[in-house]
């Protein structure tokens, strides 16, 4: 840019323009009187409080149109509480706008930037005072601090190790095994195959030994889905075939994504969707991921029955159920 | 004297006998603060974190942090005798045995939400504005923090009631946990105390959600605050409005009077909010089992971006030397939130760098007049929406009778095409704008007055604009893009070599402007 071009010059602040409260005293009685009125409003919505805490029974419901059903009790202290808040604060601003002096007030800034004299001497304060501590020269002090500084960061770490368990091989097992009994939850039924209808979809869980009390951790990994199918629809190769019971085919419940429930059953295209993510498996192929994030299809559970037609488990899972972890060890 | 002066006289007297305070707060108390509603936005942020401690005191005094089972006995008909949580029972004796607890928990709920919405349309703000430049580094890294905790707090409070769509909430971070190569199982182990859901996890977030974070979200206010004091707050460009001043109302009363009025009104209509609008109605939930789950899954909205990329990303695991990667996990859950938050946090500096800026800047850019960073901005938000958008997919499914897997797809080719289709829609958009200012200002506004002329011809009247309109369209800076060095005489690159030749490239992108017009230019023209 050349000397010669002219930006805009700035015509500095506008002149004030008085309000007609500051110098008619009758307009400033009335916003006076106004925002008296506003602090008014707010103590009588404090009594409407109050009043609804100590004289409304929190059994008494109302239906209000758009709201819905609601607690008498709540929605008068709610509504109570809130106009006594909106007001204070409505009649604050209307006080500042009305009769608070409104000029406005430039002030001077400075640059941060200190001067050259200053940050040189600043600098060298630094440095003669660390002299002082004779850190650049006493190199033995200097490396035993941080290796002591450097350890002394475990100790958090290390004491927090009690925090939990090690996994183990808890993320790979499961309660199903051999023989076990399918129990419907939570009643806790064995199931025989009529039990379930064609198109049908239950959840169940292993059966636990005598006096066993069943816990969430225990659900997070054995639930499983049982479906009813007509056999003939089945794609199945022989293996996954035999697995299966009269056209019931049982999967792990806990999503092969995130370990959501997948629970929701489309009877007419036999898929199972995960409502967290909406992973897609399809039924009558072994849960083959059809759609969505998830990577691998559901575990399937090998099912048989026992002599009384009772439906039990041919074998425990044959892989982890769940979500991913890093020591999992298939594909 | 009057009896009141006097009183007050021997208190500040007291106060300044025993610290010396008179004169820092004579000073203080006329500290100038600029007016505009767009400075409103932050202190929305500090409000609802006000009153998310008082709301959330209250809950404390009934809410229980334990998953040890109870069977309930209150006054909620259709859970009575079932098996829940403590943590999820004392929740419902706070909804409907407490009076005014349902009230406080939907205070709570909807002040975090107002507090998250907040803190992002200031960030947003502040962008625009270019507010985070220098000296202001420090607190766009602050308000990043304040960002990511908050999100983390957030998900904290939502998961401690452990209903159904909570815990599932719960089981999702679990998932995230245990997906991290190597350490994983081990981390979501020592979390949970063992195996998922466990009876470790509420009580520790509780301790978490209660006492640590919102310790740090105070430090990190008060820093916040005190750097926004000592630099003096930022201003928009007007006539009288310099580098070198703030002009504005003093701190007492006017500020002091609209500032705190304005935290009541806030408090007011979060209190309404809480006593008319239903949220997060958990005894319809019912309490958290691993089997169970309800259709529309839904985090809070502050996550749904996140949920959004979970939702999106392919089904792609490694499966190699007896080991897993979750990378559909891995990536939106964890490296792309990284890269997003990183990039945010680094920007100040990039910027900076880019265009060798080491000047202070008090005076706010208006966002047409900085195209780059205003395109930037956009886009990284449509990024947001589109993903945001995704999070809600089954919502939007059931709602406009769409496919989940239409819309799947439809946000997943979004997520990489949208994005630079708003940046260059934007960019033009910004400079069309400066164009137009620069129309307004050397030819004046159109008045729809038309005049025919003695040739006959019409020709519509154009009034000239105040100066003070002219001086804010043209008052803003236009620095010139950096340039690479030019090659030495053997042909060999200058030092710098593709560092210097992509700094040059960033800066003539972000140089990119309409030359404001200038009064010289504006003196030519009437001499025609």
């Amino acid at each position: 840019m050349t000397n010669s071009v002219e930006r805009f010059v700035d015509p500095g602040l506008p002149e004030h323009v008085h309000r007609k409260a500051d110098f008619d005293e009758r307009a400033a009685k009335r916003a006076e009187r106004q925002v008296a009125i506003l602090f008014l409003l707010s103590a009588a919505s404090t009594v409407l409080t109050i009043y609804s805490y100590v004289g409304i029974s929190p059994k008494k419901e109302v239906f209000l149109p758009l709201l819905g059903t609601q607690q008498v009790n709540n929605l008068g202290i709610g509504v109570g509480l809130a106009l006594s808040l909106f007001f204070i604060g409505l009649g604050a601003i209307h006080w500042a706008k009305t009769l608070m002096d409104d000029t406005e007030v430039i002030a001077e800034r400075h640059e941060f930037r200190s001067s050259d004299e200053d940050r040189k001497e600043f600098v060298e304060t630094i440095k003669e005072r660390a002299g002082t501590a004779q850190l650049g020269r006493r190199s033995l002090i200097k490396r035993s601090l941080g290796a002591a500084l450097g350890l002394i960061g475990l100790s958090p770490l290390v004491l927090l190790r009690d925090l939990g368990p090690l996994p183990k091989k808890e993320l790979e097992t499961t309660n199903w095994a051999k023989d076990t009994y399918l129990v419907s939850d939570p009643q806790g039924r064995r199931i025989k195959a009529s039990d379930l209808e064609v198109g049908a979809v239950a959840q169940v869980l292993p059966e636990l030994p005598e006096g066993t009390e069943r816990s969430l951790e225990n659900i997070g990994k054995d639930a499983v889905l049982l479906i009813r199918i007509r056999p003939e629809e089945f794609n199945l190769d022989a293996e996954r075939l035999s697995w299966t019971h009269e056209g019931i085919i049982a999967f792990s419940k806990i999503c092969s994504h995130m370990g959501c429930a997948v629970a929701l059953y489309e009877q007419q295209t036999k898929h199972l969707l995960c409502p967290c993510h909406q992973s897609t498996f399809d039924v009558t192929r072994a849960a083959k991921v059809i759609f969505g994030p998830a990577a691998r299809p559901l575990p399937q559970l090998a099912i048989g029955v026992d002599a009384e037609g009772y439906l039990i488990a041919k074998q425990g899972f044959t892989e982890p159920v769940g979500p991913s972890f890093w020591e999992r060890n298939s594909a | 004297m009057k009896a009141r002066e006097r009183v007050a006289g021997n208190v500040a007297g007291y106060i300044d006998d025993r610290t010396g305070a008179a004169k820092w707060a004579k000073k203080n108390l006329t500290k100038v603060f600029p007016d505009h509603w767009s400075f409103m936005l932050g202190e929305i942020a500090l409000y609802s974190f006000i009153i998310l401690l008082l709301s959330g005191t209250f809950l404390t005094f009934w809410y229980n942090p334990s998953q040890n089972e109870v069977v309930y006995n209150g006054s909620y008909v259709p859970l009575q005798n079932l098996a829940m949580s403590e943590s999820y029972a004392s929740t419902l004796r706070i909804s409907f045995d407490i009076r005014g607890g349902l009230l406080m928990r939907q205070i709570h709920h909807w002040a975090a939400l107002i507090f998250m919405a907040a803190i992002v349309v200031h960030l947003l703000r502040v962008f625009f504005t270019g507010a985070f430049r220098k000296p202001r580094e420090a607190n766009w890294l602050i308000g990043i923090g304040l960002l990511t905790l908050g999100i983390v707090e957030g998900f904290l409070g939502y998961s401690l009631p452990d209903d159904l769509l909570s815990g599932t909430g719960i089981r999702i971070a679990e998932a995230i946990i245990q997906a991290i190569p190597v350490v994983g199982s081990y981390l979501a182990f020592f979390a949970f105390g063992g195996a998922f859901p466990g009876h470790s996890f509420i009580p520790r977030i509780y301790t978490v959600h209660v006492l640590l974070i919102p310790g740090i979200f105070l430090a990190l206010i008060t820093v916040h605050l005190m750097l926004v004091w000592y630099q003096k707050h930022t201003q928009y460009p007007g006539p009288g409005r310099t580098e070198k001043n703030v002009v504005g109302y003093p701190l007492m009363p006017v500020y002091m009077a609209k500032a705190g009025g304005f935290f009541f009104i806030v408090f007011g209509i979060t209190a309404f909010l809480g006593a008319t609008a239903s949220i997060n109605p958990i005894w319809l939930y019912g309490p958290y089992t691993p089997g169970q789950i309800s259709a529309g899954s839904q985090p809070d909205w502050y996550m749904g971006w996140l949920d959004g990329l979970v939702r999106m990303f392919p089904p792609l695991e490694t499966h190699a030397f007896g080991h897993t990667i979750s990378w559909n996990i891995l990536t939106p859950g964890v490296i792309i939130p990284g890269i997003l938050f990183t990039g945010m946090a680094l920007y100040p500096f990039i910027e900076s760098w880019i265009m060798n800026d080491k000047a202070e800047h008090h005076l706010l850019d208006r966002p047409r007049n900085a195209p780059n960073r205003t395109a930037l901005g956009a886009m990284s938000l449509s990024f947001m929406l589109v993903a945001l958008l995704n999070g809600g997919n089954d919502i939007i499914a059931t709602h406009f009778h769409l496919t989940i897997n239409g819309i799947m797809w439809f946000t997943r080719i979004g997520l990489i095409v949208v994005p630079p289709i708003v940046f260059i829609i934007t960019k033009r958009l910004c400079l069309s704008l400066q164009r137009a200012d620069r129309d307004v200002v050397l030819h004046g506004v159109e008045t729809g007055r038309l005049v025919m002329m003695p040739s006959g011809e019409f020709v519509e009247v154009h009034a000239p604009i105040s100066e003070a309109k002219k001086f804010v369209l043209t008052q803003h800076a236009q620095p010139a893009a950096l340039t690479v060095p030019a090659s030495d005489l053997n042909g060999t690159d200058a030092p710098g070599g593709i560092k210097a030749k992509l700094r040059a490239r960033l800066s003539k992108a972000h140089a990119e402007q309409v030359p404001a017009p200038t009064a010289t230019e504006a003196k030519a023209l009437d001499h025609h």
